[in-house]
């Protein structure tokens, strides 16, 4: 048998059908579903009188527009939002899928309540109309997001119309260095393959760096692999993978359980698998990084300065000087000068109970800077619980954050949770696109621990210096 | 979903790269449970300023490029988030057809489940048809799926690819559903096999 990709091994497993010219039909394994890219779909349902093919394999969640603030029982204000969510519950009801709604404590951000109950599994197709289902990648499933039209497509057939992507490697080699954190490395990795050096590719991160992660920081590393441009972010599975995976409502148990772990042993790309491209990076070579631009390729190391356009060529010089405007930064500025308003902690990269221990050990006896806005805003109901108990929530609450309920919050800002024009923000979350976090709303992207770095000091700051 | 076989049309020259669906359509108008009528809202952010009144740099606001159909943009169009609010918002503004060195992943799928059109041309060509657009109404740059060109205002013919199975879906303007669930004898035995490789899924 010639030499196979885990990428080449998951697609093999899953063609329902093969046309001549090679567009197979991908069978789903978990199709995950939130309330702002499925109304559509579920509408186009009932026109055509079609159903839901498999409703077990099909989970539900809203999280883009719900409240994050205490009081949101007594529901959502705004009407169209309301709306979604409403039509949501009642598609779930209508159609007989799995779902978390809003007052479940289990609710939270579709990518972080999937793996939470078990849903991801390794060696699984898995999508959701929502491009960051890279997240899951970092079980070795194969998952991507999806438009609205292929969720109808997939409600309706349990199937994706699909061609094969090529195979990227992307190497993570030796060890990290003290502060630098799983965002860092994914963010390092846009900057240096730019936000389409991704596009066609399935990657696969690998190397010792990226084995010595937990889960937690895999999810991390696959959840940005988008804005890469990818269609998809994969790591192997491993002993952490089925150590996380074990005993989750979900997940297989007993006999199941010990069948479906010797299949998921044999995921991994075989020695002289063959790579359309490879990217190595030196894990020592890769510093606490912040973002100067918008978009995420707009990458620099903490210690740098804001570059110029005419550091760049082409089509960037042009984006470059947008960008700069559009954040109202300086070329020459040392980027750990630059002032904050807000910071923002959450979201599905970095919304996780890791992330909020990471940030929780730099604000420990700490407060926010005067007239800053700080919150944090947990990935699931089941995270914020969690941190509650270690006492973490405290840490935050003490330190002057808001402590939040769990949804998307102002990763996008669908929600109240809005940036006002010219407000800036040092955000755990994974956009930096104009107005992404509101309207004129400047963002930098950031590990959880630099953004509560710089919470305390108001301006991008090296964590390397507060540890 | 409309047939896609020949447009001729005005283009509007949008010479940005990485143009996100976050700038295309941005997240407030999401909120719709409908596909129709995110055409006024298309570029939103770039097209209004803060008192709703329409800027008029912005090349959609320009007396010329209101009727546009075709798009020709910079690279990596439509990257970031996989909102298909996206592409309904262009057809609702009227635009059939794009044209660019590349488009992000999900997007460009995006397009052809709508009757859009986007083509792939090597960068020094979409810079001919910028220039081309960048005459406004006068020049009308004509797309033919069928032959697979595109022809510019002074007569240049440039070829595109297209993945087959997606013009003749495009062409013929046909359901992706409808043809899968023609194969589902194949999804039935898959789902059999599945039972009994890999119970736990
Ligand atoms: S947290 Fe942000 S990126 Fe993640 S699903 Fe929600 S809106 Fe999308």
């Amino acid at each position: 048998m010639s030499p196979k990709t885990l990428y080449d091994k998951i697609w093999d497993a899953h063609v329902a059908h093969q046309a001549e010219d090679g567009t197979c039909l991908l069978y789903i394994d978990r199709h995950l579903v939130h309330e702002v890219t499925s109304p559509q779909a579920f509408e186009g349902l009932r026109m055509t009188g079609r159903t839901v093919h498999a409703p077990d394999k099909t989970i539900a969640v809203p999280d883009h527009n719900v409240p994050t603030t205490l009081d949101r029982a007594k529901g959502i204000e705004n009407e169209e939002s309301r709306i979604q969510v409403e039509a949501l519950d009642k598609n779930a009801k209508d159609f007989g899928i799995h779902y978390y709604p809003v007052s479940d404590i289990r609710q939270g951000i579709v990518h972080i309540v999937g793996p939470e109950q078990g849903w991801t599994l390794p060696g699984m197709t898995v999508v959701c109309g929502d491009s960051h289902t890279a997240t899951h990648g970092a079980f070795g499933a194969l998952a991507h997001g999806i438009g609205t039209s292929e969720v109808e497509h997939v409600l309706a057939t349990q199937t994706l119309i699909q061609k094969k992507s090529k195979n990227m490697k992307v190497e993570i080699t030796g060890k990290l260095l003290p502060g630098v954190t799983a965002k860092d490395i994914t963010l390092s990795v846009i900057g240096k393959t730019g936000t389409a050096g991704g596009t066609g590719y399935v990657i696969e991160y690998c190397g010792e760096a990226i084995r010595d992660l937990s889960m937690e920081g895999r999810m991390t590393v696959c959840n940005m692999a988008i804005e890469g441009g990818a269609r998809a972010g994969l790591i192997a599975p491993d002993d952490k993978t089925f150590a996380y995976v074990m005993g989750r409502p979900h997940a297989p148990k007993g006999a199941q359980w010990e069948a479906a772990l010797a299949w998921w042993k044999t995921l991994y790309s075989d020695d002289d698998a063959h790579w359309d491209k490879v990217v190595t990076l030196k894990g020592e070579d890769i510093a606490p990084v912040v973002t100067w631009g918008t978009s995420p390729e707009d990458v620099l190391p903490i210690t740098g300065t804001v570059p110029a356009p005419a550091d760049f060529t082409g089509g960037k010089v042009e984006a470059a000087k947008r960008s700069l405007e559009y954040m109202g930064l300086e070329p020459g500025t040392p980027l750990n000068q630059i002032k904050i308003d807000t910071v923002f902690i959450g979201s599905c990269t970095n919304g996780r109970i890791e992330d909020l221990r990471a940030a929780a050990e730099i604000l420990k006896g700490k407060k926010v800077k005067d007239g800053m806005r700080a919150m944090v805003v947990p990935g699931s109901g089941l995270v914020r619980a969690q941190a509650e108990e270690e006492g973490l929530a405290q840490i935050f609450i003490d330190a002057g954050f808001e402590w939040r309920l769990a949804g998307c919050s102002m990763c996008l800002a669908m929600n109240p949770d809005q940036l006002s024009p010219g407000e800036r923000c040092a955000a755990t979350s994974n956009r930096n696109f104009e107005g992404r976090q509101g309207r004129g709303g400047r963002t930098h992207l950031m590990s959880p621990a630099m953004a509560a770095a710089a919470a305390v000091t108001g301006h991008l700051t090296d964590i390397r210096e507060m540890m | 979903m409309d047939k896609f076989n020949k447009l001729s049309g005005i283009a509007a020259p949008l010479p940005l790269i990485n143009i996100d669906t976050d700038m295309i359509i941005p997240k407030q108008f999401l909120k719709t449970i409908k596909r129709s009528g995110l055409g006024v809202n298309l570029f939103d952010e770039m097209r209004y300023d803060d008192d709703r009144n329409e800027i008029p740099d912005f090349v959609l606001n320009k007396p010329q490029y209101r009727n546009a159909e075709i798009l020709v943009a910079g690279d990596n169009f439509g990257c970031g988030s996989s909102r298909e609010h996206a592409p309904w918002a262009l057809l609702d503004f009227g635009i059939r057809c794009v044209i660019a060195p590349s488009y992000a992943d999900i997007f460009f799928n995006n397009c052809f489940k709508n009757g859009i059109l986007p083509i792939v041309l090597p960068q020094e060509q979409v810079d001919i048809l910028m220039k081309d657009a960048e005459k406004g109404a006068n020049a009308r740059i004509e797309v033919d799926l069928d032959a697979q060109t595109i022809t510019s205002s002074d007569g240049e013919v440039f070829t595109f690819d297209v993945d087959p199975f997606k013009k003749h879906c495009l062409m013929n303007g046909l359901d992706d559903i409808g043809l899968t669930l023609e194969k589902k004898s194949s999804i039935t035995s898959y789902e059999a096999k599945l039972a009994s490789e890999r119970p736990w899924v």
